[in-house]
């Protein structure tokens, strides 16, 4: 997929003028925020298991090679392929070759956020393979051509109308003419639909949100059961999962699966939560034949040895992005990748290079409410700190914003200037200001004024009104 | 398989944790040992009455329960529960034997196999039942196809009372100790399909199907 990213701003802009973007998100709104709060209310051991999850997040980044080494033997031995991909376009090869070796024509695919990443869609759809995507979501944005805007909602900025629009654009010609206007029918046309798809399916593609050393076994966490019948139903499942998402053992997956789909959708257990071990055994009735696990690193091993390494406990529960208030008005597709919000304003820049992303971390009020929700206490704001100072060391920053961050950090370093500039300064702002008390426009801080008016000083700094004060208590 | 790829990404990891060798014996004997310990953590509280708490917790996730109290009871419930939902009684049924023993009246038409796209009702027992969630395990095999979980409109799961279990975890030790490893799918099922994807508001049956329907049959 193409990064956008560093159209950022443009892009915010245009989103909080786009009704329906607005509409939708509007809609959105609180939903998760309150779903998982009733959720959490009702686990008094949250806290623990979040204490726990990162525990064994830790243990398993730290010997992260004995895991997928150990992982790797257990699915051969139950008769399934491992293979590794240092970067997208491997993994797409890697998945390419798997799909031609067995003459596929088409594919359906459960949501995986990798697939996004690797853009596995149209490296498929360039060797000639129709692809076909399951889960309603991401169907619709597949019918209508664009990247997801959530990560376990991708189709959270489009509205009721746009997706009967979609249907009835793209349903005719399975002999659907019919304008479908409420949800239980949208879905249930999409059912139909998509029924055919899934039964004559060569191959099926499911991401995973955890890989167990102990057994070899990749888990899909889903609500609609797609995922099921792309992992059931073809000849051959292809699993694409990233590296960190390995875990010890089946407990330890268990004690994240509490946290995941409260966290995710305030859901104690989703309706699915599959364990897909080897291709199907000599007795069984159905399954695949053919079982294959590509593992993605795509500069994952690199987060590992760096101050980014916490990143990797990410479980893409999506909390994140539902308690921002930068991602709630702008939505999914300012990011200008495919994760957007806190964890995605960590990774994108991490994954395509901060050159191409550096407006991501700035998008941020550090309000830390990512953090506090964060199942796998993940510290978000201070990531993005670092990433600002990675971009201003890289010299990113905006010419003007970096002299203004120079000036000042020359003067903050030597008091004796710095105490009398202000001095002057706050003088000068309280003369010009006095008669209204407020600035409307002040060179440099149009960003501010734009939207509300500065205040104007009161003529005194607040170093010297503390040491007239004594003890700051008059202040 | 690229074993480049393969290599470069487990040196890579191990530079990143500083390491250049494989791992000293201590401390892969130490990763092997928790590995086996298959040690629990921490658990949600579960009332003792498992099926008191397996029902209302089914019942929450938008399930259908009934309860019988033996076997022999069995295909009345299905009977009336196909019958007030206007389903013919057409049904796909688990090759499994603990289904033998049930007595099915002959005006039900009854297949036993995989399920196909024709198929609106499927019946199957389960492997065990989890009272902390509401949660039905299927594992795969030859007594119990996964497709008749996931293709029908329908889903009715029979349960016997001594199935249900306390926790997630108690699913890992079951299958330790009465499989030979892990069968090719487990399946948690906790209610119906569903799906938000459309402005947020729940629909029942996206893919899978859309009523989860569970009888418990409360016999010792
Ligand atoms: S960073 Fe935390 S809250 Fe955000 S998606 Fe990842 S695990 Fe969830």
């Amino acid at each position: 997929m193409r990064v956008t990213s560093q159209a950022f701003r443009t892009r915010a802009a245009v989103a909080l003028k786009n009704v329906e973007l607005q509409r939708a998100m509007a809609k959105a709104k609180g939903g998760f925020v309150d779903k998982r709060r009733v959720a959490i209310e009702a686990l008094p051991e949250f806290e623990q298991l979040r204490s726990v999850a990162r525990e064994i997040k830790e243990h398993t980044l730290s010997h992260l090679d004995y895991y997928l080494e150990r992982f790797e033997s257990q699915v051969i031995a139950s008769g399934g392929h491992v293979h590794w991909a240092r970067t997208p376009a491997e993994a797409c090869e890697i998945v390419v070759g798997i799909c031609g070796g067995v003459g596929a024509r088409s594919v359906t695919k459960g949501k995986s956020m990798v697939g996004e990443e690797i853009a596995i869609n149209p490296a498929l759809e360039n060797a000639g393979l129709e692809v076909i995507e399951t889960d309603l979501g991401e169907y619709i944005i597949q019918l209508a051509k664009e990247p997801p805007s959530h990560i376990i909602a991708p189709a959270v900025h489009k509205t009721r109308d746009q997706v009967t629009d979609l249907f009835q654009e793209h349903h005719s010609r399975y002999g659907y003419n019919q304008r479908v206007t409420e949800i239980p029918d949208i879905v249930n046309e999409a059912r139909q639909v998509l029924r055919d798809a899934f039964l004559s399916a060569d191959v099926g593609i499911t991401g995973a949100n955890f890989l167990v050393a102990e057994t070899g076994s990749t888990i899909i966490v889903t609500n609609e059961g797609n995922g099921d019948l792309t992992n059931t139903l073809p000849a051959v499942h292809i699993v694409t999962a990233s590296i960190e998402k390995v875990v010890p053992t089946l407990e330890d997956a268990t004690a994240i699966l509490r946290l995941l789909a409260r966290s995710a959708t305030g859901q104690e257990m989703s309706s699915y939560t599959t364990f897909s071990t080897g291709p199907r055994r000599s007795t069984d009735l159905d399954g695949p034949k053919e079982f294959h696990v590509v593992l993605v690193d795509n500069g994952r091993s690199q987060m590992l040895g760096n101050e980014f390494h916490e990143m990797l406990r990410c479980i893409r529960c999506g909390a994140c992005l539902n308690h921002c208030p930068v991602y709630g008005a702008v939505g999914g597709h300012a990011y200008g990748w495919v994760y957007p919000g806190p964890m995605g304003s960590v990774l994108t820049p991490l994954m395509v290079g901060l050159e191409k992303a550096n407006h991501l971390p700035n998008a941020c009020t550090l309000n830390g409410r990512c953090e506090q929700v964060c199942p796998m206490s993940i510290p978000l704001p201070k990531m993005l700190r670092q990433l600002r100072v990675r971009e201003f060391e890289q010299r990113l920053t905006p010419a003007r914003m970096r002299w203004g961050l120079s000036i000042w950090t020359y003067l903050a370093r030597r008091p004796h200037l710095y105490q009398p500039v202000m001095s002057i300064l706050v003088r000068l702002l309280e003369i010009l200001g006095r008669k209204r008390g407020r600035f409307r426009y002040l060179p440099f801080a149009h960003g501010w004024t734009k939207v509300r008016d500065m205040p104007a000083p009161q003529g005194q700094t607040f170093q010297r009104a503390w040491r007239q004060s004594g003890d700051g208590s008059r202040l | 398989m690229n074993n480049n790829a393969r290599e470069q990404i487990l040196s890579d990891i191990r530079r990143a944790l500083n390491r250049t060798t494989s791992l000293h014996k201590s401390v892969s004997a130490a990763l092997m040992a928790r590995l086996a310990g298959h040690s629990v953590h921490v658990q949600p509280v579960v009332e003792t009455d498992l099926v008191n708490r397996f029902i209302a917790k089914s019942k929450a996730v938008a399930s259908t329960v009934v309860t019988v109290p033996s076997l022999m009871q069995v295909p009345e419930a299905v009977t009336q529960y196909l019958t007030t939902s206007s389903q013919k009684l057409e049904v796909v049924m688990a090759p499994d034997p603990l289904l033998d023993d049930i007595d099915w009246p002959t005006s039900m038409k009854i297949e036993r196999r995989q399920a196909g796209r024709q198929d609106v009702v499927s019946i199957t027992g389960v492997f065990a039942a989890i009272a902390e969630t509401g949660t039905l395990v299927l594992l795969s095999g030859a007594h119990s196809p996964t497709t008749l979980n996931f293709l029908p409109d329908i889903h009715i799961a029979i349960v016997r009372r001594q199935q249900i279990i306390t926790h997630i975890e108690d699913v890992w030790r079951q299958i330790r100790s009465e499989l030979e490893g892990m069968p090719r799918t487990v399946n948690l099922i906790t209610g119906p399909s569903r799906t938000a994807d459309i402005e947020q508001t729940i629909q029942l049956g996206a893919h899978g199907p859309r009523s989860q329907h569970v009888i418990v049959v409360d016999a010792e």
